[in-house]
């Protein structure tokens, strides 16, 4: 009986029950390691307000084991729900969610016992350091739903913190700096384009040498002239965070979402443009007809490598935006191979997302989270060395792509160059 | 005979025309980000004139650091051959580490991963290397096993992950890339791995029975690293060309269905396939170690992995042209030091010139219309597959 039901099985069946098999695993891991092993029981504090927000409450103490130990079993009752949906064949999702919240809560009430966890400055930083992986995964939507594979991503965003930052020394002005990154990313993505669709290279290898070009580009500009003549080519100004009014002073939601600079309120229209345009517009109709038949998708009259070039260089002016973050959205002047390879965890995002835009956007949330933790965690000590702390959100990654993720299908003609009139 | 020069002249036009357009476009860059040749653009020929010979000047140090240097040529003419002697030592871990991408490209993985396989392949080359007693000659031995053996379990890892669960070879090896730099900096804070008198992260030296002897005198850097990396250049050859282990390789990289119908285990091959190409890599960190470095540090790693993909698409995966394109790239390398030393253009400009000659060698198209050429080898010879794949 039992080998008949794991035949039945369907494919987003057996991720789920693999899902559920690794989250029991973890949540049996975290009682072992946050609870029971340990010997301290200090207590944490998490703070919950930034600055002059309205206030919930102040903060939370608790011991660190009660605390990890309350929160384990919280992961693992998750792990009972997503068992059970999965065995009425329904989705994990909300479950999934819940034992991932409740497990990182365990793991902080251990890692920081005796210590101080501002709870809200954590999402804040959390969101920013998403930020550029949000619009690196967008532009990786908006590429690889046409059909074009986008390893570039990284490049796009150097060439548009280049861009900005320079430009915004230049003229001693953000402005230009936000208008002209994205131009700066749209022009590598034209030659990821040219080649691509025009003379069919293979994309992924593309990808990877317009990396390299812009990562040998940007450094050699940057020690020739930025270096030696820092205070006209690389001393840029930095946008001053606007606060919305009224939201500004929601409870730990108004100091995380809405007292940004206005590249992240340009990131929450981009993404909500995308989504919608995606599924909801004839423009992401076209897009996804191309991106997954493209013969299908000629034969009612689209013009098929059109509709891709017009959507890459799109892509590349979103990543190019993103790519302002991190000169004038941060610290103003540019940094030698500053985004530090933030465009391949922008990939890992899209596919973690299944090249879906809220998807990737979730993805992108976690991963600038982990990030963030990392940091915090490394400031104020744990019982981790710092560097396997840095390791987490890479190895959470592989955890992931290969458990809960597992044979990831991209549009299906993602990478696949198309010549009108022959047939596929 | 006559035959046989045309052949290598189509062969080799290609990546040459390609070589030389960017080395073009490099020279513009230098030209044209430089003040004093900026300052000059009223008058149109003084201003050709400082841009050529600031490309010349750029260029010439560069043939002077990985060549012939005429300055280091007194008292004896051969002594200014030592910069060549220095690209032998850059070319040796590329050509290895080339080599692990281009046997990983013909099975149609995409491997990414070399620079944690190398890092793997330095770890265990050092802890050998500094901690064994071993005779001369087993303790070199030794050591080399030991690296093949740890980067090889760490790039299988991905093959097998690859195979049993789907997860995409190109994220799993970004992924573990920085895995690895992560671990080698939590490693070198440990106290075995922790230099007498020194707090910086640096590992003891590796002992002089576990080094790569010279093969010139002692002055000359170039070790028998450049021979392990072209024996292991003729071993991938025989691979996949003689052996039964290659065809399946190229079958499955070739067609994975067809190859499965045929009764290959494609997840066997994946899993194999990556465990070869660790251990090349992880090969390279050991001639890298145990060569010219001696001593594990924070940046062993290098941009290994990087340049190893422009070396495998410009040697086309193919072991022949990969030792040639690591002899071009480690050239560039070793050369890219004394141009930034000599002429302030930043060694940062090598990387353009890899990036374009690939560039110009993918794209066929480009270079054909440029030089207005029909008969051509054309492309790279190497397909990716996309993420379905």
């Amino acid at each position: 009986m039992a080998q008949v039901e794991v035949l039945s099985l369907s494919a987003p069946e057996r991720r789920r029950r693999r899902g559920v098999l690794t989250m029991f695993g973890l949540g049996v891991g975290a009682l072992l390691f946050f609870v029971i092993i340990p010997k301290q029981n200090e207590k944490v504090t998490f703070g919950f307000v930034m600055d002059r927000e309205w206030v919930a409450f102040r903060e939370w103490v608790v011991p660190s084991r009660s605390g990890s130990l309350g929160f384990a079993i919280l992961a693992l009752a998750a792990v009972l729900v997503a068992y059970l949906q999965f065995r009425a064949r329904k989705t994990i999702r909300f479950a999934s969610a819940i034992f991932g919240f409740s497990f990182l809560m365990s793991f902080l009430s251990w890692a920081a016992s005796g210590k101080f966890i501002p709870f809200t400055g954590l999402l804040q930083g959390g969101l920013l350091l998403a930020v550029p992986l949000v619009y690196g995964a967008m532009a990786g939507v908006l590429c690889e739903r046409s059909g074009v594979i986008n390893i570039a991503i990284e490049g796009q965003l150097l060439a548009g913190a280049f861009a900005s930052g320079v430009l915004a020394s230049l003229t001693q002005s953000t402005g230009v700096g936000l208008l002209i990154a994205p131009f700066a990313g749209a022009l590598i993505s034209y030659l990821l384009a040219v080649f691509a669709i025009r003379f069919g290279i293979d994309q992924v290898i593309l990808g990877f040498v317009l990396n390299v070009l812009v990562i040998g580009l940007t450094n050699f500009l940057y020690k020739r002239l930025l270096i030696p003549y820092q205070s006209t080519w690389n001393s840029g100004p930095i946008l001053a965070p606007i606060k919305i009014p009224i939201l500004s002073k929601l409870p730990i939601i108004g100091p995380i979402f809405f007292e940004q600079t206005i590249i992240v309120y340009l990131m929450y229209v981009i993404v909500a443009l995308i989504h919608v345009g995606l599924f909801r517009s004839k423009w992401g109709l076209r897009m996804r007809a191309v991106g997954e038949h493209p013969t299908a998708a000629e034969s009612v009259g689209i013009n098929v490598n059109r509709v891709r070039f017009r959507n890459v260089i799109l892509a590349g002016a979103v990543a190019g935006l993103g790519g302002a973050y991190f000169t004038i959205g941060a610290v103003g002047p540019f940094g030698k191979e500053m985004t530090a390879g933030k465009g391949f965890i922008a990939l890992a995002a899209l596919i973690f997302g299944r090249w879906s835009p809220l998807g990737a956007v979730s993805a992108a949330l976690i991963f600038g989270f982990a990030d963030n933790l990392q940091g915090v965690l490394s400031i104020t000590g744990t019982p981790i060395p710092s560097e396997f702390m840095l390791m987490a959100p890479y190895i959470a990654t592989i955890i992931a792509v290969s458990g809960f993720v597992g044979r990831v299908r991209a549009p299906a003609a993602d990478g696949i160059p198309y010549r009108p009139g022959e047939s596929h | 005979m006559g035959r046989m020069i045309k052949r290598a002249l189509r062969v080799i036009a290609l990546p040459g025309l390609a070589f030389f357009s960017a080395l073009f476009v490099s020279g513009l860059l230098i030209a044209f980000s430089d003040p004093k040749v900026l300052k000059l653009a009223g008058s149109p020929l003084k201003f050709l004139g400082a841009a050529f010979a600031a490309a010349g000047r750029a260029y010439l140090a560069l043939f002077e650091g990985s060549i012939y240097d005429p300055n280091l040529a007194r008292p004896y003419f051969f002594d200014g051959f030592y910069p060549l002697s220095e690209t032998l030592v850059s070319a040796a871990p590329l050509i290895l580490t080339g080599l692990s991408v281009a046997l990983a490209f013909k099975a149609g993985l995409f491997n990414i991963g070399a620079q944690g396989q190398f890092i793997f392949g330095a770890i265990g080359a050092s802890v050998v290397g500094f901690k064994a007693d071993l005779p001369v000659g087993i303790h070199v031995v030794a050591a080399i096993l030991t690296a093949m053996i740890f980067a090889g379990i760490w790039g299988g890892f991905v093959g097998l992950l690859k195979a049993k669960t789907g997860a995409h070879e190109v994220i799993v090896t970004i992924m573990l890339n920085y895995v690895a730099s992560y671990f080698l900096l939590w490693l070198l804070s440990t106290t075995p791995f922790l230099r007498k008198g020194r707090q910086d992260p640096i590992a003891p030296p590796v002992k002089e029975t576990g080094r790569l002897p010279h093969l010139l005198g002692p002055n000359l850097r170039v070790n028998v690293g450049i021979f392990i990396a072209l024996a292991a250049a003729a071993g991938v050859w025989w691979l996949l060309n003689r052996s039964t282990w290659g065809f399946r390789f190229r079958a499955v990289g070739a067609n994975a269905a067809a190859a499965k119908t045929a009764g290959i285990s494609v997840p066997l091959v994946t899993t194999m396939v990556m465990l070869f190409a660790g251990a090349l890599a992880g090969l390279g960190g050991a001639v890298q170690i145990l060569g010219s470095e001696y001593a594990l540090t924070a940046g062993a790693g290098g941009s290994f992995g990087f340049d190893a993909i422009t070396v495998a698409l410009l040697g086309r995966a193919n072991p022949i042209g990969t030792v040639f394109a690591a002899l071009l790239f480690g050239g560039l390398r070793a050369g890219g030091l004394t141009m930034q030393a000599n002429t302030e253009t930043p060694i940062d400009l090598v990387l353009v010139i890899q990036a374009l000659v690939v560039l110009f060698i993918a794209a066929p198209a480009l270079v054909k219309a440029v030089f207005r050429l029909k008969q051509l080898q054309t492309g790279t010879g190497v397909v990716s597959k996309g993420w379905n794949g």
